[in-house]
């Protein structure tokens, strides 16, 4: 399960990738969205999927059985997918306001800008 | 041995900081009185040090020592050995002077307040570097006058020379610098010690290392570049823009000496090694040569000193590098002489500058009548500079004379390059001292302002000093200068100084130092023609070598610069995956390759999701509709939820589709506003793209094939599910985790949150507020009524699903997400006025944080780990039932709080800014 899963995560950072390559900002940023959830995948997948138990412990245990996931790597990608959600906010309107004041989506034309 | 404190000494660097920031206020007003009233802290300094001169002459110094980085073994060791009391007298003693003197010649002048500040700073830097012990904070402080002298020479940056000089100063400096830190990080290593007091105790026992002459040439470097030795002699000239008093102070009497300070400190490490004295006695005599030919080819006033000082730094490195004691004690000696009389000539040429307009001494004539105290310092200044009986100049000359002629090699070279020294010098110092005030011609008129008081106290006590130090002169060696020579050297030795020597070859060497040094000056205009003629004929000068180089080097670190900065964001992309491939392929195989893989079975579900998922992707990529691409990337997002779901983590499955959710109606607001999605590349570009992207996904993959091979140890957060329950009272490990045992992490990750929001904000600032065509498309009455009741059944159960957080898949961040969902909802429904981003974001945002702070209080006050769970009691809560009551309760209300008001602060602005663009592209269709 975990060589499928890190299957499906390479194919999807790769599909990000390409599309952060793009010229069209709309492209770029459906690509920064893929790139955040195929690193939360790696993680996920790096951790041990287990064996599908979730890890919250039952009432009237004290702990968990054996064969659960790690919950930490979870605590670690719930806030990354909090804070992807803050970056993509903030990417999505840098460049609807480059849109506008330089009426362009072609990140090319962004290059006279830095000079 | 009992030790006497310098805290008074520690006292006065502290003040010397608080006078940089204060006395520049009243120097902007009053110039004249900063410099009297500044002048009592270094005045006062040098009175405490007399007091402790007695003291260093048993070998008892002062010291006082604080922690700075224990960590790492560096403290604020200091320590007052005798060269360091020395250079520290030095210090304050000619500062309060030039602080007067400073004061009065920069009155009116936009120099006065910087000049107040920055000679503040380089005291403090001098004082630090005489006494610091310890080789890091000494090269801070080392560092420290390269850096005020920058400023100092600059002072006068309209002008392009002033600049350039100062450049050229910090560059020479600053590399040697840096050269000088490597060196004393290798000695540091290679003698196990960092401390100049522990090294010299060792003696000469580093010698042996085999890093001994990477060190030697390294610290030479530095000592070199400060003390301005051949070759890097060039900057201190250039230094001679800075206005006068700094001349006098940073570059003839304290600043320069610092490189021969440092040479006399590691005197007892390598003063007799082979290497040691060979260089120094070359790059000495070649330096006092230079300074003292370049010297008889000048006109102006101060760059007469200027060269002149040059020779006096290579006569004293000269002397370090004779390696005996009668060496060292002609040094120390002479490097008191020099400060002494080189300070009050600069500052006598700085008077007759301000006097006349000019500092040529070829119009110089006759100022003895209107200037009779100024003529007095000076001549008095310029006999102790030509070594005339019975000035400390003299006994200086008598001394440097018999170090030289006693020298173990080449002892007859020697003495012949220091008579040609001694000899410009006598010539020097009449042309300086004696000629501007004898009168031979016209005399010129004289700005009554010259002769302050103010101006001519710095000189005229600094001529007297010279005076008496020559009538009485085991005042100064009996125990200041003993106590220096006998720490340079490693053993007691007794100084004393006399005048007179009786009738000997050295006396016999001075009396025709003298003679033909008169015959210069008195066939200077004859003489100088000759030396430019000469002059002339080198193929190049030092600083056009330099400036040369210099700008070769930005020249070439601007197309290195473009070359790698070309400003492509996709280049810069390319290059970043490209490196992540390679860095991932290269850091598999070389570790062996794939290993024996764990993994679990597959499961017809998920591997459903898995292709569901990469189909969307794919979807996406191809896609040019904006429609059709946001679905796409939706499917993906709700298919990574799925994902959690199935693997045993509800929480990150129930964020992802909250996230999920909001990104999409972000994405669909901004998104109808943006031109289709258009394919700008050219198919081989998308060629290009694809393989780079191909290559980067591929080593992803392979990379955590990789990590699934390799043997693991057990997790961190065994222990975390072991306590979760029992110490945290949590049943949510992962919230537990977030709230309890990472709650510093979520603090971080939550201010990150609301700086992105700020930056949002930030952003859409300039887009204006009022707008009147409010978009109301999505406000149906149908959408209203529905809306009207969902709205608070979200909200409710986004309350339901915080507190329940702690036990139960939930939290700060699932409920203030499906919260802040809720109202979105509720603010589509409103007209324009609602959708301006309201007061109480930044409030919920502020509220929010505080909250989180507030809940580190229980820890702190309980003296428990920082923000570790502070239990209050059992509370009820409504549908959570009974819980343990905490202070980590309080921290996911914070972190509740400000997910509410980020995504509400970002929301509305999204909107507000949509309309803004509606009204616009209306306007434009009018």
């Amino acid at each position: 399960m975990e060589i499928f899963l890190s299957l499906v995560t390479g194919f999807l950072f790769a599909c990000g990738a390409y599309m952060l390559l793009r010229r069209s900002f709309t492209r770029l940023l459906i690509g920064i969205l893929f790139l955040s959830q195929a690193a939360n995948l790696a993680i996920l997948t790096l951790a041990g999927l287990g064996d599908g138990t979730s890890g919250i412990v039952p009432y009237g245990e004290t702990t968990l059985e054996a064969g659960h996931p790690d919950p930490l790597p979870q605590a670690l990608v719930l806030t990354a997918i909090v804070i992807g959600f803050g970056v993509f906010a903030f990417a999505l309107i840098l460049l609807k306001r480059a849109y506008h004041k330089l009426n362009t989506d072609d990140l090319d034309a962004l290059e006279s800008t830095d000079r | 041995m009992d030790q006497p404190p310098m805290e008074m000494y520690v006292a006065g660097m502290i003040a010397l900081v608080f006078g940089a920031a204060f006395w520049p206020l009243l120097a902007r007003r009053r110039a004249d009185l900063a410099g009297w009233f500044s002048a009592a802290v270094p005045a006062g300094m040098f009175f405490w040090l007399l007091g402790q001169v007695p003291e260093a002459g048993q070998g008892v110094f002062a010291s006082w020592s604080a922690d700075w980085v224990p960590a790492m073994g560096v403290g604020i060791d200091f320590l007052l050995d005798g060269p360091g009391l020395l250079l520290s007298l030095l210090v304050t003693g000619i500062g309060a002077l030039i602080l007067i003197y400073g004061g009065c010649y920069l009155k009116g002048s936009p120099q006065a307040a910087p000049f107040f500040c920055f000679i503040h700073l380089f005291m403090l830097a001098m004082l630090g570097v005489a006494c610091s012990d310890h080789f890091i904070v000494f090269f801070v402080f080392w560092e420290l006058t390269s850096v005020a002298s920058y400023l100092l020479i600059g002072l006068g940056h309209a002008q392009i020379e002033a600049r350039k000089a100062a450049l050229r100063a910090l560059v020479v400096t600053g590399a040697g610098g840096l050269a000088l830190l490597a060196g004393l990080i290798l000695l540091g290593e290679a003698s196990g010690t960092y401390r100049f007091s522990e090294l010299q105790a060792q003696g000469g026992a580093i010698v042996e290392h085999a890093k001994f002459l990477p060190i030697l040439v390294l610290v030479l470097l530095g000592t070199f570049t400060k003390s301005a030795q051949f070759p890097f002699h060039f900057w201190l000239p250039g230094a001679m823009a800075a206005p006068t008093p700094v001349s006098a102070y940073l570059h003839s009497a304290t600043m320069v000496k610092a490189g021969v300070f440092l040479l006399a400190k590691l005197y007892p490490v390598f003063g007799q090694t082979e290497e040691w004295r060979t260089t120094l006695m070359i790059f000495g005599s070649l330096t006092m040569l230079l300074g003292s030919l370049l010297a008889l080819a000048q006109t102006d006033l101060k760059r007469l000193l200027a060269y002149s000082t040059m020779s006096a730094l290579g006569t004293l490195v000269l002397l370090l590098g004779l390696g005996t004691t009668l060496a060292v004690e002609a040094a120390m000696v002479f490097l008191v002489v020099h400060a002494l009389y080189k300070a009050a000539l600069f500052m006598a040429a700085g008077v007759v500058d301000k006097a006349t307009g000019t500092r040529d001494i070829t119009r110089l004539s006759g100022l003895g009548a209107p200037l009779p105290l100024l003529a007095v310092a000076a001549v008095l200044a310029a006999f102790s500079m030509s070594g005339l009986p019975p000035f400390i100049g003299f006994i200086g000359k008598e001394l440097l004379y018999e170090a030289q002629v006693s020298a173990s090699s080449y002892a007859m070279l020697i003495t012949f390059a220091g008579f040609a020294a001694s000899a410009v010098n006598v010539a020097v110092a009449f042309k300086v001292g004696v000629a501007p005030f004898r009168r031979r011609g016209e005399v010129p008129k004289i700005n009554p302002k010259a002769r302050q008081l103010s101006l001519l106290a710095g000189p005229m006590l600094l001529a007297l000093a010279g005076t008496l130090a020559g009538l009485f002169p085991d005042l100064l060696g009996r125990n200041l200068l003993a106590a220096a020579v006998s720490d340079v050297v490693g053993e007691p030795v007794e100084v004393k100084l006399k005048l007179w020597h009786g009738f000997n070859m050295v006396l016999a060497l001075s009396m025709v130092t003298v003679a033909v040094g008169w015959a210069l000056y008195a066939k200077r205009e004859r003489i100088r023609p000759l030396i430019v003629i000469l002059l002339e004929r080198f193929p190049a000068r030092a600083n056009e070598i330099f400036d040369a180089g210099l700008q070769r080097v930005l020249a070439r670190s601007e197309k290195v610069t473009l070359a790698i900065q070309h400003g492509n964001l996709r280049g810069y992309i390319v290059m970043m995956l490209l490196s992540l491939a390679a860095l991932l392929f290269v850091a598999v195989f070389s570790g062996g390759g794939l290993g024996e893989m764990e993994a679990g079975p597959l499961r017809m579900v998920p591997v459903g999701v898995g292709i569901l998922i990469m189909a969307a992707a794919v979807a996406a990529v191809r896609s040019n509709g904006r429609l059709s691409a946001m679905l796409a990337f939706g499917v993906v997002g709700f298919g990574v939820a799925m994902l959690y779901a199935l693997f045993g983590a509800p929480d990150l499955a129930l964020t992802q589709v909250l996230v999920e959710a909001l990104t999409l109606g972000l994405f669909a607001f901004v998104l109808r506003r943006m031109p289709l999605i258009r394919n700008h590349s050219s198919k081989r570009r998308r060629r290009v793209d694809f393989a780079v992207a191909a290559a980067a996904g591929a080593a992803v993959t392979l990379a955590m094939l990789a990590a699934l091979g390799t043997k693991q140890p057990p997790p961190v957060s065994d222990e975390m599910v072991r306590m979760s329950v029992p110490d945290a009272y949590g049943r949510n490990i992962v919230n537990v985790i977030l709230v309890d045992f990472r709650a510093m992490d979520t603090l971080g990750e939550i201010c990150v949150l609301a700086i992105a929001a700020l930056g949002v904000a930030g952003l859409l600032l300039g887009f204006g507020t009022h707008n009147r065509q409010a978009d109301v498309a999505v406000a149906t009455p149908i959408y209203r009524a529905a809306v009207s009741w969902i709205v608070p059944l979200l909200i409710f159960i986004s309350v339901v699903i915080l507190l329940r957080g702690h036990n139960e898949p939930g939290g700060g961040f699932i409920g203030g997400l499906l919260g802040a969902a809720g109202l979105v909802l509720w603010r589509l429904t409103r007209g324009e006025s609602v959708r301006r981003p309201t007061w109480w974001s930044p409030l919920l945002i502020g509220g929010g944080l505080a909250a989180a702070v507030l809940s580190m209080v229980p820890s702190l006050l309980a003296r428990a780990p920082f923000m570790q769970g502070q239990w209050f009691g059992e509370v009820w809560l409504p549908l959570a039932g009974k819980v343990k009551f905490g202070s980590t309760f309080i921290f996911d209300v914070g972190v509740f709080l400000v997910v509410v008001g980020v995504t509400q602060l970002v929301l509305a602005r999204v909107l507000q800014s949509s309309e803004i663009d509606v009204s616009k592209s209306l306007g434009r269709r009018s």
